[in-house]
């Protein structure tokens, strides 16, 4: 198979969309140092869960950093978040700290969730990022009643949630475009089709006729395929869902199209075997959003070699102090097991401190 | 004190906070238009219409999980499962979002819900809307449950489950939907993690939940008319949060305990609370502690066998008789 990207048709100069041409060119840096954040976040992560610092999977973004980054670039104050357990770039993109994320996969106390949800349950709720979920698909019903919030609270907002191409079969998800067209909610499912359902193709797992998002059809959802190496094609296509979300309440299904360039999670043993080390190096080779927004960004004349030295010397800075951030931090006390399970019992309220809430002895 | 149905009360409990929060809202099949499956939601549509009181499409894992990210957001979604047994289509998003999303953001999050409908066997309905899943739900630390035998426990336990800042699994029942209790008119709520004797006694302790606390109540009866032996009953109302301090004290006055429910036996609440009592009080019993539950298969449709499944008065009395 052709790369999905070269498939593409790719008719239309997103980079002239206006919600790209009113970008400033600091505002296409920082984009670009978003990618690089999330990228050299990642490796450091890989490199200290193979040394055995992290426990569970690690299921790394690398690859499809555009995504994240282009269309949480256009979030305003009542956009929310929310996605599955490949998070850590979502994350990143919605301003929380490396630092609080790094220590949530060493199992620290200063971790975002406190050392109890570790690499695929990062949350935000105060930047409007709410998971980090772990079961597939799981998140699509959540993401629905987020958007249902804003709508019952008179808000203009939306809902970007975030799944991948392996969710799409999942039923809660149909379930959820229903309900979504039904009730006319401000929600957007974003299918991040890296083409792989962990070790199981898209052609191997999905029937469709030219893409997933067109599923989006049968409920009366309007719906588009993205190009995921372009980050210019991505703000301007889900700027334009995120505007049907806030004008007229309606969701939509966008099929970013985009590419891991490693495996499953850091402990699939096949990350080479169903898909072929040829086609790895080849989107690694043209279609990493990094290096083509990059190099984007030099053609542009934006951005020089020295310029980006520079952020590359920033952001490792960043990561190492995160490291060491997370490394010096606490393990969570014993006694925080049994913290954060209810509501009623953390605050010492009358109902919290009425029965028996833990059954152990 | 007037007396109203079961169902009626749980249709003022939601229709007063309804009242009281803009936040609550009732989600569920059938509970606008059609007034509820079992008439529990009857008249609120019409009172507060499409915004207070919505119908969704037969899709539970959908609005099951709507609402849970709805409450993140600050509603309070009170949702309707037509049969509690329906939860396994949605089983997911109750175990996983709504029981987990607040130990899992490490406390960033909380998730009001409410979850009520009706768990119980004994209307011929077949195996699978006659589950009682109330010990699979509060085997999840995170969630809450509570199983109210009466009108009066009904209304004060679901005001309480409403304002309640964690997700609340309410279970009710169909056979009691159209019994009568004296409820009164003043607004009252009952905390959760709360038992109630249902009756005093001094000889043993029959200790139940929902449905077969009336069951114990009967064998009560019989047990002092036939017997001579007065049995206290003990409404554990609550089982997760779950009053452990009143089962010890009945326990420690009557040095006896049966316990019944109409779960199976298999990991039951009882399995629990008969765990308790043997580890708190051991020195105080005179009898080992025995269970009555639902005969330990799927629930059988024979409108006759059905009836025979369920723990019966008899039943209890002859354990009793065994130990005392």
């Amino acid at each position: 198979m052709p790369p999905i990207m070269d498939t593409i048709v790719k008719p239309r100069d997103f980079a002239s969309a206006s919600v790209n041409q009113a970008l400033r060119p600091e505002d296409k840096i920082r984009f670009l140092r978003e990618m690089l954040r999330i990228r050299r976040f990642e490796q450091a992560a890989n490199k200290h869960y193979t040394a055995g610092k992290m426990g569970g999977f690690l299921h790394l973004y690398i690859g499809q950093e555009s995504v994240a980054v282009g269309t949480c670039s256009l979030m305003g104050p009542n956009d929310h978040v929310i996605t599955a357990y490949r998070d850590h770039g979502h994350a990143l993109a919605v301003g929380m700290s490396m630092n609080e994320c790094m220590a949530e996969l060493f199992g620290k106390a200063t971790g975002c969730s406190k050392g109890k949800g570790g690499s695929m349950h990062f949350f935000a709720p105060d930047k409007n990022y709410w998971g980090g979920h772990g079961i597939v698909g799981g998140q699509t019903p959540l993401g629905l009643g987020l958007a249902y919030g804003l709508k019952y609270k008179g808000l203009t907002g939306a809902v970007m949630c975030f799944m991948g191409d392996g969710a799409v079969n999942q039923g809660c998800f149909y379930e959820s475009l229903n309900l979504a067209s039904l009730w006319d909610l401000p929600v957007i499912y974003i299918i991040e089709n890296n083409q792989y359902s962990m070790g199981t193709s898209l052609e191997r797992s999905s029937a469709f006729r030219t893409c997933l998002a067109e599923r989006a059809e049968g409920f009366a959802i309007d719906w588009s395929q993205v190009n995921g190496e372009d980050l210019y094609e991505i703000r301007a296509q889900t700027q334009v869902a995120i505007d049907r979300a806030h004008r007229q309440s309606r969701p939509t299904v966008l099929e970013i199209d985009t590419y891991r360039h490693y495996g499953h999670s850091v402990a699939d043993a096949n990350a080479k075997v169903y898909r072929s080390p040829d086609e790895i190096e080849r989107y690694k080779e043209n279609h990493d959003p990094l290096r083509l927004w990059k190099a984007q960004l030099v053609t542009e004349n934006i951005l020089t070699e020295e310029k980006y030295e520079q952020l590359e010397t920033e952001v490792a800075r960043e990561v190492e102090d995160s490291v060491r951030f997370a490394e010096d931090s606490p393990f969570p006390a014993e006694s925080a097991i049994t913290e954060d399970v209810y509501f009623e019992v953390d605050r010492q309220t009358t109902a919290g401190r009425t029965g028996r809430h833990f059954f152990n002895d | 004190m007037p007396e109203i149905i079961y169902r009626e009360a749980l249709r003022q409990a939601l229709d007063e906070e309804i009242a009281r929060d803009p936040n609550v809202v009732l989600l569920g099949e059938e509970v606008a238009e059609y007034n509820g499956a079992y008439k529990v939601t009857q008249g609120l549509w019409k009172k507060w219409g499409d915004k207070r009181v919505v119908d969704t499409p037969i899709s539970e894992a959908a609005f099951i999980g709507m609402g849970v990210g709805a409450s993140m957001l600050g509603l309070r979604p009170v949702i309707e499962l037509m049969f509690w047994s329906f939860c396994s289509v949605a089983y997911d998003q109750i175990i996983n979002n709504a029981g987990c999303v607040r130990y899992m953001s490490g406390g960033l999050i909380n998730c009001p819900i409410v979850i009520r409908g009706p768990a119980n066997g004994g209307t011929n309905v077949g195996a699978t809307h006659s589950h009682t899943p109330e010990n699979w739900l509060a085997n999840v630390p995170g969630l809450k449950v509570v199983c109210p035998a009466t009108a009066y426990d009904a209304k004060g336990l679901m005001k309480t489950a409403i304002r309640d800042n964690d997700p609340v699994m309410f279970m009710e029942n169909t056979l009691l939907y159209g019994e009568k209790w004296e409820v009164p008119e003043e607004e009252y709520l009952i905390p959760m993690g709360v038992a109630d004797v249902k009756k005093e006694g001094k000889h043993i302790s029959l200790i139940a939940h929902g449905r077969a606390v009336l069951t114990a109540l009967k064998a009560a009866e019989l047990l002092a008319a036939e017997h001579d032996i007065d049995a206290e009953v003990l409404d554990l109302r609550s089982i997760r949060p779950l009053d452990e301090e009143a089962i010890y004290r009945s326990v420690r006055k009557t040095h006896r305990a049966v316990l019944i429910e109409e779960n199976k036996p298999f990991c039951g609440v009882d399995a629990q609370v008969a765990s308790m009592i043997q580890e708190h009080c051991f020195d105080d019993l005179d009898a080992p502690v025995l269970r009555i539950s639902t005969l330990d298969a799927p629930a059988i449709y024979s409108p006759k066998l059905e009836a025979r499944q369920l723990p019966r008065p008899t039943d209890i009395v002859a354990k009793v008789l065994s130990i005392c």
